[in-house]
């Protein structure tokens, strides 16, 4: 297990309903973690659609995360 | 460099910024919000930014346009917050030598920026509704 904070930004902070959590889950890469928070609030957003940083520095879905970290995850993108 | 503002957009003060004596071209791009998104009558929008990585996703994405495009100057200010029918949401500005690497700059930058920051914007409805904008998806599940 491993204690991971994980923020969310837009959709993503709606549908948890909190800015931000910090959970034990058992991941291995940032894809686990979006998988595990999607079981945890019920979204169905596929993540090839969204972005993921990790400790503020943009990461791939099969980026490492490790115990301590912080995960960012962004819904699909509407700038400009 | 790329700036972050609540504040109005003031494009004719920005592109001081660019003046330079080997430049012969300038081009810029505004984008505006508009009254009417896939078929629902939009009242405004509210941009929410993620700043500290829509600052280096920027920075990355001008040093691009640099590399692509020697002697350029470029610049960005982006909006966050609730903005109304007919307010300016971006404006990208370069300056270049020539008019061809300024056009496509412009065009490169813009393009990139919509993809790449992480930004996200909420659409307010004439019917009261609102929705996040390219998250259909999301709202099917909420």
């Amino acid at each position: 297990m491993k204690t991971v904070t994980v923020r969310y930004f837009a959709m993503f902070r709606e549908h948890a309903g909190v800015d931000e959590e910090t959970l034990s889950i058992d991941v291995e890469t940032a894809a686990d973690v979006f998988r595990a928070t999607r079981e945890r609030h019920g979204s169905a957003e596929p993540s090839g659609h969204c972005k993921v940083a990790i400790n503020d520095v943009m990461a791939d879905w099969d980026s490492p995360v490790g115990d301590g970290d912080t995960v960012l995850l962004f819904p699909p993108v509407a700038g400009g | 460099m790329i700036e972050m503002t609540t504040s109005d957009i003031h494009p004719d003060d920005l592109r001081k910024k660019l003046f330079d004596p080997g430049a012969g071209a300038y081009c810029g791009f505004e984008g505006w919000i508009r009254n009417e998104n896939e078929g629902h009558e939009v009242r405004r929008l509210e941009y929410e930014a993620y700043e500290p990585l829509a600052r280096s996703e920027g920075e990355a994405i001008l040093a691009e346009a640099r590399e692509r495009f020697p002697h350029l100057q470029a610049h960005c200010v982006h909006r966050t917050g609730m903005l109304e029918i007919g307010e300016c949401a971006v404006w990208v500005g370069v300056s270049a030598p020539h008019r061809d690497e300024a056009f496509l700059a412009c065009r490169y930058i813009i393009d990139q920026l919509k993809v790449r920051l992480p930004i996200w914007k909420k659409e307010y409805y004439a019917d009261g509704h609102s929705g996040w904008v390219n998250c259909e998806r999301c709202a099917k599940s909420a």
